[in-house]
């Protein structure tokens, strides 16, 4: 291993390499800070540019720097718009937007920056430790399990949605994976429930959908009550410091979430988005009382925990990508098609046959996040300026940037009539109290788990694969507590508060 | 009825919608070499159709939890006050990106951009005209520029009749 550090050293510590991490960075978090622009679609923008660099080394560094910085900034947006430009930043906001209503935007970004810090270095060292051992343990999981685990995630996403919700965020996951399976399936290449629609026949775009579920309503709101925009201090970002005390409570909670975060995001599938959810409701279950009684309303940990997350499993997603050649999220799966077209095939050769992209790949990531905290923690002051525009500038852009986000990605304008109604449907769904992550997070996952259903069913001809496999029927099992437990336990206590009811 | 339960039967209408285009419109059209095959481009949507009606179902027949245990939130949203919102600005700007969608292929990016972003800040109630439309200009400038130049995506800048 400490050869290939050395080697990775010597690849990574040129002059240009290091401009290309600094300029990724730059790049990545200017672009990311605009709502509804994810790392899928900047590094996705990137790669006519990293291609031209040619030199796949180089490339490389440029693509996990635009992908670090888009991170940051997703964050950014979170916790000052409540405008998360990705799916994995959605639970950043619960927290994040909170406080910075509360004018503690400085400290949430403070928070929010040495979270990904801790977040993305841990998880590099785990990678280093990890990605030639765990290759083995990902290798066990066949289509079967892919399938089951997928429905795990998908039932702790909706378990977790809070106490009464659970079967409305149940609802919203499925009604994302039926939207998952309009256009063109994987399986055949019959065009599915187009109703006839071209425009219909790729499916609805990721880009689109998300914009239309959180930025679009965000906007819409800010809109229609402009209280729902008074900033504690008019933008203004004092007390940027953390006490002692506060980064004493919050470093058990990275510590423990760089490790969690990063064995889910090695899990293909899994990725950034459901380790972040999964951290912060971890984080909630862990805190007690007063603590637990914060989150949601501006707590520290409940930052901290999905921001540390999701750099962790961005990290961890690299697993899956550099040692088996299969993307674990729709950003490495980017990355792959990168990789791709610079004649670079990741999979377990590439440590033997290529072991300078390799290291220099990890490498890079320790001096980029070091370049992001060093970059961004001075800069915060700046960066939270967008506070200060007055809403009559900051809503049309806002509005503009949804539209083009989804634009470009199509170069179609009837995706744009497609967004405003999707925004429509999405802001009637949260005056209802619907929640709106699960929706989108079963719409990514819709299309793998059906491959990877329609590929178990095949293998083993028909629903055997559900009893063959102990370890699909434990995870399938695991998936039903999920859903039926917090659901019963609600029943429950709705009876006993009737009984006590009766009884007066 | 409350809001949430209309929109529980409403999924539930949709899911009978897509069931019935799962169950009785795919499968005829199915080559004879697919029908062998122990999946189906309609067996996973059926599962999710059956789901959905059930779910939908739950939600809809569950009894709302007490009114009273839901706290005021500021600036959180509600509809019971939703005579107190700007509703009109909402849906005047709504109106103005369909109107951006329609324009923009016709009109060109750089003008339907300066107008969006224009009559997008008039519909706030932005009147500083000499700070606003320059702002907008510069700020359809340089995206097309960074899209167009930059980025090698086409964009067409000018009414179609001028290029």
């Amino acid at each position: 291993m400490l050869e290939g550090i050395l080697i990775g050293l010597s690849a990574a510590v040129t002059p240009f390499n290091l401009i290309m991490v600094v300029v990724g960075c730059i790049i990545g978090t200017l672009i990311g800070m605009l709502p509804g622009l994810g790392p899928m679609s900047i590094i996705a923008i990137m790669i006519p540019v990293a291609i031209g660099i040619g030199d796949p080394t180089a490339a490389l560094i440029l693509l996990s720097g635009v992908y670090y910085g888009a991170i940051f900034g997703g964050s950014t947006s979170s916790i000052l718009l409540n405008a998360p430009g990705v799916a994995g930043t959605v639970a950043t906001s619960f927290d994040g937007y909170p406080m910075a209503r509360k004018g503690q935007a400085g400290k949430a970004l403070t928070i929010a920056a040495v979270a990904s810090f801790a977040g993305g270095t841990i998880g590099a060292i785990l990678l280093m430790i990890f990605a030639p051992a765990l290759s083995t343990v990902a290798l066990l999981f066949h289509s079967a399990e892919y399938f089951a685990l997928m429905v795990v995630g998908l039932s702790a996403i909706a378990a977790f949605a809070g106490t009464g919700q659970v079967g409305k965020a149940l609802m919203m996951t499925i009604l994302g994976l039926m939207m998952g399976t309009v256009g063109e399936g994987a399986l055949s290449n019959t065009p599915r429930f187009t109703f006839g629609m071209m425009e219909l026949q790729s499916g609805f775009s990721f880009i689109t959908l998300a914009m239309a579920m959180f930025a679009l309503p965000e906007a819409l709101f800010l809109v229609m009550n402009p209280a729902r925009a008074a900033t504690g201090d008019s933008g203004k970002i004092t007390g940027m410091r953390i006490t002692r005390a506060e980064a004493r409570s919050i470093a058990p909670v990275i510590g423990r979430q760089s490790l969690q975060g990063f064995f889910i995001g090695v899990l293909p599938g899994a990725g950034a988005t459901i380790a972040s959810f999964l951290g912060y409701a971890v984080e909630r279950n862990i805190a007690k009382g007063a603590e637990q009684a914060e989150f949601g309303k501006g707590s520290i940990k409940g930052l901290a925990a999905p921001e540390t997350a999701n750099n962790a499993a961005c990290t961890g997603s690299f697993v899956p990508l550099l040692t088996l050649g299969i993307p674990g999220s729709g950003t490495t799966a980017i990355l792959l098609g990168a990789l791709l077209a610079l004649n670079v095939t990741p999979g377990p050769r590439l440590m033997i046959d290529e072991p300078d992209v390799f290291w220099a790949v990890i490498i890079s990531m320790y001096i980029g996040n070091l370049v992001l905290l060093i970059l961004n923690l001075p800069l915060i002051p700046y960066i939270a300026k967008i506070l200060t525009i007055p809403r009559t500038f900051l809503i049309p852009f806002i509005l503009f940037f949804t539209l083009m986000g989804s634009y470009l990605g199509q170069n179609n304008s009837t995706e744009l009539l497609i967004l405003v109604g999707f925004g429509v449907v999405a802001t009637i769904l949260r005056f209802a109290d619907y929640p709106l992550a699960p929706l989108l997070i079963g719409f990514i996952l819709g299309v793998m788990l059906e491959n990877n259903f329609a590929r178990a069913m095949q293998l083993y001809r028909g629903f055997g694969f559900l009893l063959e496999r102990p370890m699909t029927l434990g995870l399938l099992a695991l998936a039903v507590i999920l859903v039926v437990l917090p659901s019963f336990r609600a029943y429950r206590a709705r009876k006993r508060a009737e009984g006590v009811a009766d009884g007066d | 009825m409350a809001l949430d339960r209309f929109i529980a039967l409403a999924f539930v209408a949709l899911c009978c919608v897509y069931g019935y285009a799962a169950f009785f419109t795919m499968d005829q059209l199915l080559p004879p070499i697919l029908q062998r095959n122990p999946v189906w481009p309609s067996t996973f949507p059926k599962i999710l159709a059956v789901l959905g009606i059930i779910v939908g179902l739950i939600v809809l027949f569950t009894p709302k939890p007490a009114a009273n245990d839901v706290e005021v939130k500021d600036g959180t949203i509600d509809l019971s006050r939703l005579g107190d919102y700007h509703v009109g600005q909402a849906i005047g700007l709504l109106v103005l990106m369909v109107m951006y969608a329609l324009t923009l292929r016709p009109l060109g990016f750089v003008g339907s951009t300066i107008g969006f972003l224009v009559l997008g800040a008039v519909i706030l109630g932005e009147r500083r005209f000499h700070i606003l439309i320059p702002v907008a200009a510069v700020a359809a400038g340089s995206i097309w520029y960074l899209v167009q130049e930059l980025l090698g995506i086409f964009l067409r800048p000018w009414p179609g009749f001028f290029m």
